[in-house]
């Protein structure tokens, strides 16, 4: 049986014409759409689930004590609205209680382009501590052994314990933007110390940090008591 | 059927030359990136495996299904395409079964397309041959793949986090040799496997010698 497909292959080889070839490429193409589109669709609800779990967890991961959560949202003022279809907004953040219904931080999500793709994370913002208090991401695809680091470095992770981001005097912006310095040189709590060999993937994360902080812990502020209410 | 009988030690054949006398692993040397990169627990190693072999079978099915259908001057530019598709359906279904194993394979999923066992037997195997024997190779191929990468996703699991599938297994006071789970241990242990195996055929060849001549 297999010799016979070998010597078949060989005899009809400078026989093909050019618009077979592209008939038979054009056929395997179409075959192939239809397998992923079939795939695609099958698997996206499985997947948005198993998405939706995975940022319910960290959510609680990045602000620590929280036990319940609300999705909210801003409005054209600025002001915090509550959102009842989280599907239907592009901006959201998550505001965390604790057992007692009190307010014990904000999670928030930020993604910026990296070495490769997208780098989605999400990190907690304290008003009490006036501080970052977390941070964990949700998706990249970094470089094995070096851009991932981000994801399981330790002291990389050590720089969300408590990144500062206070507010200055009249309370419209930070005091200080957060900025990235070589590992090791950390003098200040609004720094962030890069992972060595793991420039770009450090620095899309700074990036994208002090980008959301600047933005939206101002915002935060002033709507603090709409925050604070449950 | 009558042909069934005949052919049957000749499958078997097929089969386990992929699972042992022609291991893509310990033998051939192929698709070496995932074997270093993916077998620092026994999960990844499976899903990784797993993975491969589902990829393998359904691209070898279809790459021999339409062998004659596919002049010889495109059959790469196919093959690739048929395989890209198989690896993106995986890596939906990975993505859809467990976004934290997806998550720890990371590109990994994405790269078994260039992953030359599958390529090879599309090229060297599937393309020659009838569609049942394709199957047939690319699951004996898929279990040597499997068995060489939980082969050492075991050994550096074990040693190098002191745990099986994530169960402790020798107690707190156990101090894991690290040097196992990082990119480094991973060299040790395929050296050690490849060792082994050589002077396994070494032994072997010696042995058929000393009969021949014995004869």
């Amino acid at each position: 049986m297999s010799k016979k497909t070998e010597t078949k292959t060989e005899e009809t080889e400078e026989q093909v014409s050019g618009g077979k070839m592209l008939f038979s490429m054009g056929t395997i193409g179409i075959i192939a759409g239809v397998l992923i589109v079939f795939t695609f669709t099958f698997t996206m609800p499985y997947i948005k689930a198993n998405e939706a779990a995975f940022l319910e967890e960290s959510i609680f991961d990045v602000v620590p004590g929280a036990y319940t959560k609300k999705v909210v949202t801003l409005d054209e003022n600025n002001t915090i609205i509550p959102v009842t279809n989280p599907d239907e907004v592009a901006f959201k953040l998550y505001s965390c209680y604790d057992k007692q219904d009190s307010l014990v931080g904000i999670a928030i999500e930020a993604r910026e382009q990296g070495f490769q793709d997208v780098i989605k994370i999400i990190y907690g913002y304290s008003p009490e501590k006036q501080a970052v208090v977390g941070m964990k991401v949700l998706q990249s695809t970094e470089t094995p052994g070096l851009g991932d680091k981000i994801e399981t470095d330790k002291d990389f992770q050590e720089n969300f314990k408590h990144l500062d981001v206070s507010l200055n005097e009249d309370k419209s912006a930070l005091k200080e933007l957060i900025v990235l310095v070589k590992n090791g040189k950390k003098t200040k709590k609004s720094q962030i110390s890069a992972i060595t060999g793991a420039t770009i993937s450090s620095k899309a994360i700074t990036k994208m940090m002090s980008r959301s902080t600047a933005l939206n812990v101002p915002v935060i502020y002033k709507n603090l008591d709409i925050l604070k209410k449950k | 059927m009558p042909e069934t009988k005949n052919t049957t030690p000749e499958n078997m054949e097929i089969f386990l030359k992929g699972v042992w006398k022609d291991n893509p692993v310990f033998v051939m040397l192929l698709g070496m990136c995932p074997v270093l990169a993916v077998t620092n627990s026994v999960i990844n190693a499976i899903v990784m495996g797993v993975a491969t072999t589902a990829v393998l079978i359904l691209s070898n099915f279809l790459v021999s299904s339409l062998r004659n259908f596919i002049p010889k001057q495109v059959r790469i530019a196919t093959y690739i395409l048929i395989i890209a598709t198989f690896v993106t359906v995986a890596d939906y279904a990975i993505k859809a079964v467990s976004l934290e194993v997806h998550k720890s394979l990371g590109a990994f999923i994405s790269l078994i397309v260039v992953n030359c066992i599958i390529l090879g037997r599309a090229e060297s195997f599937a393309s020659k041959n009838s569609v049942g024997k394709s199957v047939l190779d690319a699951l004996g191929m898929g279990a040597g793949f499997t068995i060489a990468v939980l082969a050492l996703g075991i050994v550096r699991e074990v040693l190098g986090n002191g745990t099986f599938l994530g169960y402790s297994l020798f107690g707190e006071h156990f101090q894991p040799l690290v040097i196992m789970i990082l990119p480094g241990g991973a060299f040790f242990v395929l050296g050690a496997y490849l060792l082994f195996f050589n002077w396994l055929k070494e032994r072997k060849e010696k042995q058929a010698s000393i009969e021949t001549s014995a004869i």
